[in-house]
């Protein structure tokens, strides 16, 4: 039986709120089958699956709020022998048990101390059947030794008494867009965590975009308007092949640094109205041009519209945040735990070069990185903005 | 319980005893307070001092508690062992800036280079009809700052013994006295002995119910326990002695045995030890729990003049004996 | 086509790309994108919707000429003609 967890959309993310099952019980799902919507601080998330089977039984109800690793739903891998139990039961059903016997166990609360609890349930006995001789009525130690000694006596089998299903609150949430305030919330735990745990170290280098701009302003000058790339392509594009070059910068932080084979860029998105959301551009290494253009044509739209998967959301080994035509000259970022740099673009902006002796006018991209001192040292972030610059200097061959 | 092997002594001389030997064993250390010296101390425990130690030694202080507790300080600092002695915890909070600001926090703040061994001795509590300008426990507030230790002088044993082991501590000491207990008649073993400051007692051992308590608790519980025990109760009695660091381990293993606690403190019941003792238990022997906890504590009011009122703004063993019956159950034991 | 006419879809593809803003309250030498906050993404999807819209093609040397209305109006009358 494989358990099917509430999975971390990110490092600021504690708790989501199920609000809806996508599948129900009994339902054949496969790897990247959509299985719920999940309600978090960044919206309303599809959530994936990574396993193939069927789907045995749901943990939590739609409606409730659960923290980051609680079980949602057991999965029977397709060769396992199904359970007979509850196989049947559709959620709603669950809903309904759960509240009746909710409100049965209001009605006549059981009264043990939690020292007799312990012992009756280390010895398998059904305290609900026992007679509290405490001061209130309740069940004491004394009455759990008594029944263990007539249980030894009397040879009977122990009979366990099924631990009581917690009734879930469940709320009819259909805000499925953020609240400014959500976001902001969430902006700002990650960003908090990051400067008070992450020592960052900052480089900048200049890099002359008359090369990569000319190749840009070629390329779609052939090119009908909607296949027209943007030059955030190429500098994922060329993000991904400095990365293979310095690998090292591409990992996470788990208490030591752990480099990751797979290239996902998280790529900075500011939403209108304030705050921004990073989905990741998986094995962007592996992707052409053309995908990448692809890819920010789908996925911009969804971010903004707050339609991401959990998968666009997690994973991301490195940040990239450009800030674009129009900007701020220089970015220092703060890095998005637990990866270890992110990297900045600056607004393209025409400077004064000096090249073989000679001053001359290039449109100059300022690039930083801010980098994980636990990680790694300021040569290999400056190994890696050295050839960034020379990706950059060779568009063609990205 | 008088035997060869210990001695009777009033709480008052156990203290001046333990005086007189650190005065005499130690040439750092030395009294200083309000009265201290010509009158031998405003309840006479440094009686006789002056004229064997002299002036250098056990020295009158003008009527200002800041200035003479930061003075103390200052010597600490300087390599002095200082005994500073305030006569009653309401007069304390005059000096409340120089021990919370700088004794208590010097360490913290010099990153490690400064630290304070001084004794602070206060008169605590109840008195007989002192009313709320002399009688007040406030023994939280001490409780309640990280960089002191606290004591809560509740026995004889400790009248005798906590002095010499507060004056080997590198870090500022609080040790709150019980005015109520000076003339007090108590044993203390005849040998010399130590006193380990670090650690709560078990004062009487017993396994149906924890009574957990400290200063003027300590002797009321036991005296409960004594008339419970004539009814076939047994009660365990834990005298915390340190109020912080707290001993944990000693809390959670009384209460892993008996699995029934109360706390008994003069103190105000809102926000004091009886809380944080509680508080402990709930979270780290909750399963171990068999009863709900329970606080007897002081009412929470000034203490008034009138004897009677007096004697009722305090848990009396009377009120010890009815709760513990109460959580036991009338018939049940 | 009307000048109106054409301010009218102009007003209405930027709503698209900027549905929180009034782009009826452009003056005619204001920046659209910095007056309408939007990013180099968004501007080359207003660009696509406006050139499927009118049906005319917009080349990329040419977008120095859509950075205001007033020079945008007479960019389009001209590519339209």
């Amino acid at each position: 039986m494989i358990a099917f967890k509430m999975p971390s959309l990110g490092a600021d993310m504690e708790a989501g709120t199920l609000v809806e099952w996508r599948k129900s019980v009994g339902d054949q799902i496969s790897h990247g089958d959509i299985i719920a919507d999940v309600e978090t601080q960044k919206g309303l998330i599809e959530i994936e699956v990574f396993d193939d089977g069927i789907i045995e039984r749901f943990m939590v109800e739609e409606g409730a709020k659960v923290p980051v690793g609680t079980v949602l739903a057991m999965i029977r891998p397709v060769d396992e022998k199904p359970q007979k139990l509850e196989v049947s039961e559709a959620p709603e059903e669950i809903k309904k048990k759960s509240v009746e016997q909710a409100h049965q166990t209001n009605a006549k609360r059981l009264k043990i101390t939690p020292l007799a609890k312990r012992m009756a349930t280390d010895n398998k006995i059904d305290y609900g059947k026992l007679k509290g001789t405490g001061p209130e009525g309740e069940i004491v130690k004394k009455d759990v030794e008594k029944a263990i000694e007539e249980l030894a006596v009397s040879g009977t089998s122990p009979k366990v008494s099924p631990i009581e299903k917690q009734p879930i609150p469940s709320s009819t949430s259909q805000i499925n867009v953020p609240s400014q305030k959500s976001i902001r919330a969430a902006v700002a735990a990650a960003m908090t965590k990051s400067k008070r745990e992450i020592p960052h170290y900052y480089l900048e280098k200049k890099i002359d975009m008359s090369k990569s701009l000319d190749w840009l302003r070629k390329t779609n000058e052939d090119r009908p308007i909607q296949k027209r790339l943007l030059s955030a392509v190429l500098f994922i594009k060329a993000v991904a092949s400095s990365i293979e070059e310095v690998p090292e910068i591409n990992g996470v932080w788990e208490d030591e640094l752990v480099i990751k084979n797979e290239i996902n860029i998280g790529f900075v998105l500011s939403l209108r109205g304030g705050g921004i959301i990073v989905p990741a551009i998986k094995n962007a290494d592996l992707k052409s041009i053309d995908e990448i253009m692809e890819w920010l044509n789908e996925i911009i739209p969804r971010a903004r519209a707050f339609k991401l998967r959990s998968s666009d959301l997690s994973e991301a080994t490195i940040t990239l945040t450009s800030i674009g035509e129009g900007g701020a000259d220089k970015v220092f970022g703060i890095i998005y735990p637990p990866q270890i740099a992110i990297i900045g673009l600056g607004n393209v902006i025409d400077e004064a070069i000096v090249e073989n002796g000679m001053v001359g006018i290039r449109p100059v991209l300022h690039a930083t990185l801010a980098g994980d001192h636990r990680a790694t040292d300021g040569l290999v972030g400056s190994r890696f903005l050295d050839a960034l610059n020379k990706n950059l200097q060779n568009p063609e061959e990205l | 319980m008088a035997d060869e092997n210990t001695h009777k002594i009033t709480y008052r001389e156990a203290l001046k005893q333990a005086h007189w030997e650190a005065l005499r064993d130690d040439d750092r250390i030395f009294l200083m307070g309000e009265d201290v010296g010509r009158y031998g101390g405003a309840f006479a425990v440094s009686k006789g001092l002056l004229k064997e130690f002299g002036p250098e030694r056990v020295m009158d202080v003008p009527l200002s508690e800041s200035g003479f507790v930061g003075a103390g300080i200052g010597s600490a600092m300087a390599g002095m062992k200082p005994i500073v002695e305030i006569m009653t915890v309401n007069f304390s909070l005059l000096a409340m800036d120089q021990i919370i600001n700088n004794a208590a926090t010097l360490l913290h703040m010099s990153g490690g280079q400064v630290n304070v061994p001084l004794v602070i001795r206060i008169g605590c509590g109840i008195g007989r009809q002192l009313a709320a300008q002399h009688s007040h426990s406030w023994e939280p507030f001490f409780a309640h700052v990280p960089g002191l230790i606290v004591l809560s002088v509740g026995t004889h044993e400790d009248a005798r013994g906590m002095l010499a082991a507060s004056l080997k501590s590198p870090d500022p000491v609080v040790m709150l006295e019980y005015t109520f207990m000076l003339n007090r008649e108590g044993e203390i073993p005849a040998d010399p002995f130590t006193v380990d400051i670090s650690k709560a007692k078990v004062r009487r051992e017993g396994r149906d119910i924890s009574l957990i308590t400290y200063g003027n608790g300590v002797y009321k519980c036991l005296e409960a326990a004594e008339r419970l025990f004539e009814l076939g109760i047994e009660v365990e009695v834990l005298d915390l002695r340190v109020l912080r660091p707290l001993d944990e381990e000693s809390i959670l293993s009384t209460v892993s045995k008996t699995h029934r606690a109360i706390v008994v403190e003069d103190a105000w019941k809102s926000v004091g030890i009886a809380s944080e003792v509680l508080a402990r238990i709930s979270e780290k022997a909750f399963f171990e729990l068999d009863a709900p906890l329970y606080r007897l504590c002081g009412a929470e009011v000034p203490i008034p003049y009138p004897k009677h009122l007096e004697d009722a703004s305090v848990p009396q063993s009377e009120d010890i004996i009815v709760a513990i019956k109460k959580i036991l159950g009338h018939d049940s034991v | 086509m009307k000048e109106a006419e054409i301010l009218n879809i102009v007003y209405g593809l930027l709503k698209q790309v900027a549905p929180e803003t009034d782009p009826s309250s452009l003056t005619l030498d204001e920046n659209i994108r910095e007056s309408l906050n939007i990013d180099s993404y968004d501007a080359l999807q207003f660009i696509v919707a406006l050139s499927e819209k009118l049906g005319v093609d917009i080349p990329e040397k040419d977008y120095g000429q859509t950075g205001n209305l007033k020079n945008l109006l007479i960019y389009l009358e001209k590519r339209l003609h």
